[in-house]
């Protein structure tokens, strides 16, 4: 194989050697809870509507994320550069807050989701569920991403420092909503048992108020789900919800 | 072998703190240990627990290594002349290690419920030094070790968050195999009734944010209870807000005021049922 010195790397070659923006993106550190995007969504005007606002040069950004022009071949300062890398990968993680909530995104995520790449929920009683990536707001340089665990419905913060980095807004609020909603065989069995702090086995009395208070709150949960036909059907593990069979045919 | 006298010679229980994963032990005292009283009932639980019980007060015990090399070279004029036990009654080096730190997890998990462990121990837990919690409303809560089970063997170090009274799998794996019967089921409510001001820092968390804010958002909307994907576990989190809540949580005093002879009521004997089993299993 006759190697090609690095200056001369020219995006429209198509050979194996090339690198693809997304490629070297998604590889980097800290990246590893987003998906690709596809080219056409990105190239789609329509999907960037109000994109604008938050980063400069918007065409030329976009030109660079699907490796239409090479920054390699750029005479432009050394500075300059940088902040258009910047700014890419602000604007790859805006788009991607939008494309995971597309069908296409949707199921990269899940692919993602059963794989493990958001690890996985902390919590003893959770069995070590898979998370899913979560912003608490759609606002970008707000809050950092975080990991949402269906079993027990919390959020949790990313294990690894690299991902503290990482903003939220690249997944935004609605994420894992518009995921359980689209795949509702990812709802997992929901457990009853709670922890209650022990004195020589006896468990402490606040703590058991405070549990038992919270039982109560999910035997209330149940009656109105009951009220609402929905089923509530005890299952190893806990418990989960279906709706009522409709009667007739 | 270690010659004794040696200047770098490092006493058995802080090289058992020292290696990887053990850095939520601290170092129990030699006087402590050497109180009888306090080992009541490990001799059962530990083979060669004598043998192990020297070695971790830095005597020299002789294993079945010790004799062989004692034998073969003529250098080491001290090593047999000890009545010791026949040779075929000695552990071997690696029985020997495993049993004396078996036995000071043991007693460990009785040290850290005396004031002066429990004293040491608040001391890391100030100091963050078994970690956070990693649930994002617990805004970095110290978190306290805990064995799920009193007895060794069983299950590993788990880690209690006073915050949300939940507990968790240490972020690291070095932790994994670390028995959880070392600190015991009883350590994590000791330091909270002893140590007020752990939950004085856990109200400021509860405070911060409000029932109402948990939970998943669909563009700004709150999912509805009635949707198959809607919340089903916010009790878990939950606390006692509104004046009808905090009444409610007062009538939870003694038992669970639930349902007057209807199916519900069923459902509440079971779990009370289940929780008897909990507490007689980890007795
Ligand atoms: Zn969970
Ligand atoms: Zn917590």
């Amino acid at each position: 194989m006759t190697s090609i010195p690095a200056d001369q790397y020219v995006t429209d070659t198509s050979t194996d050697i090339t690198e693809y923006w997304i490629d070297l993106f998604l590889g980097i550190k800290g990246n590893e809870y987003f998906c690709d995007i596809d080219d056409d969504y990105i190239r789609d005007r329509f999907n960037l509507t109000g994109l604008a606002q938050e980063v400069s040069h918007l065409s030329l950004l976009v030109d660079l994320i699907t490796d239409a022009i090479d920054m390699d071949n750029d005479d432009r300062s050394d500075e300059n550069r940088k902040n258009t890398e910047h700014d890419a990968r602000v604007l790859y993680g805006l788009i991607h807050a939008r494309y995971i909530l597309t069908l296409r995104g949707l199921t990269k995520m899940f692919d993602k989701f059963r794989t493990g790449d958001f690890g996985f929920c902390p919590r003893v009683n959770c069995e070590l569920h898979p998370l899913l990536p979560v912003g608490l707001s759609d606002q970008p340089r707000v809050a950092s991403v975080k990991l949402y665990c269906a079993k027990c419905e919390d959020f949790y913060n990313p294990k690894s420092n690299r991902h503290a980095v990482v903003d939220g807004a690249y997944f935004g609020r609605s994420f894992p909503a518009m995921f359980l909603l689209n795949y509702q065989q990812a709802i997992p069995v929901h457990s009853k048992q709670t922890y209650v702090p022990r004195l020589f086995g006896f468990k402490l009395h606040e703590y058991s108020k405070l549990d038992r208070w919270r039982q109560l709150q999910r035997l209330k949960l149940e009656d109105r789900l009951r009220k609402d036909n929905v089923e509530i059907d005890d299952v190893q593990g806990g418990f989960e919800t279906s709706k009522k069979e409709s009667q007739g045919p | 072998m270690a010659s004794e006298g040696e200047e770098d010679y490092v006493p058995w229980i802080r090289q058992f703190c020292k290696l990887f994963g053990h850095d939520y032990f601290v170092a129990v005292s030699h006087e402590f240990i050497e109180d009888d009283f306090n080992l009541t009932g490990l001799s059962s639980q530990v083979p060669y627990y004598k043998e192990a019980l020297y070695t971790l007060l830095d005597y020299q015990v002789d294993t079945i290594e010790d004799v062989k090399n004692g034998g073969d070279s003529n250098n080491k004029n001290n090593n047999n002349t000890k009545p010791g036990k026949p040779k075929h009654e000695l552990p071997n080096r690696v029985i020997l290690d495993s049993s004396a730190e078996l036995l000071y997890g043991l007693i460990h998990a009785r040290y850290i419920v005396t004031k002066a462990g429990l004293t040491e121990m608040a001391g890391k837990f100030e100091r963050n030094e078994f970690g956070s919690c990693p649930r994002y409303y617990c805004d970095s809560m110290h978190l306290i070790p805990v064995g799920p089970l009193d007895i060794s063997g069983q299950e590993t170090v788990r880690l209690y968050c006073p915050c949300c009274n939940d507990t968790y799998v240490p972020q690291s794996l070095r932790f994994l195999n670390i028995d959880g019967a070392f600190f015991g089921t009883t350590f994590p409510g000791l330091l909270v009734q002893m140590f007020p001001e752990i939950e004085n820092q856990c109200r400021i968390r509860l405070n911060k944010y409000k029932n109402e804010e948990f939970g998943l958002r669909l563009f700004g909307f709150r999912i509805n209870e009635k949707s198959m994907s809607g919340p089903r576990v916010k009790w878990l989190r939950a606390v006692p807000e509104t004046a009808d809540e905090i009444a409610e949580y007062d009538k939870c005093e003694l038992r669970l005021p639930w349902g007057e002879g209807d199916d519900a009521d069923e459902e509440i004997e079971d779990d009370e049922e289940d929780d008897d089993d909990k507490t007689m299993a980890s007795e």
